[in-house]
């Protein structure tokens, strides 16, 4: 992108209306991008938790499930931020497991007629909510006990 | 070869032989996540609880340890092919590219080794009390 180009440019964005297979796409980055870093992080932070011992998961399980009783407002804050950022990170998870999933049938030449193509981008918005939905119900009423 | 606009300077030099390679491994390291990921999480749900012992002993297993070390180079490299090309289409100006492409390769290669090192020192030294 050296030099400056004054020959007209195709249109982007701006010109067309959103579609679901734009949405999906859009989102497959966006979600891939969240799973890269907080998903990563937070995995690493796991991991390095269980081997450092009973003292050490009890840290992360503080901030990441849940501060319990007498936790000040402040662990309370942050307990919060890393459940409504655990929340993102198992939509992006599902997000990007189910139109990546459409990405490898559409990489062996399927599904790229307009009706099919549209109608695969909506279930896989409808299937990562509802599984999202699904684990944030369970993880609500079994783990945290909301 | 011209020496003009961008287009100008690049045509008849056909491509950089290595899109077709960078394809694949993200295709490859997807699958591998698919079933790697699936298995994290059915081995998860088999747990009786998720106590820091009983997870311990979980992952020193080296039928837990192993894929999990395995889901982490998958991951990891997926990481890398992925953001690389986030960065290759945000990214214009060449030093930036260089310096965002130098973090991402420390981030995933200190990801993948610090979570590597993390697994086999529990599987081959046991949990702490």
């Amino acid at each position: 992108m050296g030099q400056k180009t004054t020959r007209p440019l195709s249109p982007h964005l701006q010109v067309y209306r959103w579609s679901p297979q734009m949405a999906i796409s859009i989102f497959h980055r966006a979600t891939g991008f969240v799973l890269a870093t907080a998903g990563m992080l937070t995995l690493l932070w796991w991991l390095s938790a269980i081997g450092g011992g009973a003292e050490s998961y009890a840290v992360f399980q503080k901030y990441v499930v849940g501060a319990g009783e007498g936790a000040t407002s402040v662990e309370l804050g942050i307990n919060w931020f890393f459940r409504l950022l655990a929340l993102a990170v198992i939509f992006s998870f599902f997000q990007h497991l189910f139109s990546g999933l459409r990405h490898l049938v559409l990489d062996m030449g399927a599904g790229y007629e307009l009706k099919t193509n549209r109608t695969w981008a909506i279930a896989a918005f409808g299937a990562s909510i509802f599984a999202t939905a699904l684990v944030a119900l369970v993880v609500a009423s079994r783990v945290i006990g909301v | 070869m011209g020496s003009g606009t961008n287009i100008g300077k690049v045509r008849g030099l056909g491509s950089a032989k290595h899109g077709g390679t960078h394809w694949i491994n993200q295709r490859t390291t997807a699958v591998g996540n698919l079933l790697l990921t699936t298995w994290l999480v059915a081995s998860l749900l088999l747990l009786p609880n998720f106590d820091q012992a009983t997870l311990a002993l979980w992952l020193a297993k080296p039928l837990v340890a192993v894929p999990m070390i395995l889901m982490l180079v998958s991951i990891f490299w997926h990481v890398r092919l992925g953001l690389q090309v986030l960065i290759e289409d945000y990214v214009h100006d060449d030093a930036l590219k260089f310096g965002a492409m130098t973090l991402l390769n420390f981030y995933v290669v200190g990801g993948a080794v610090f979570g590597i090192f993390t697994v086999a020192k529990l599987a081959f030294t046991g949990a702490p009390a």
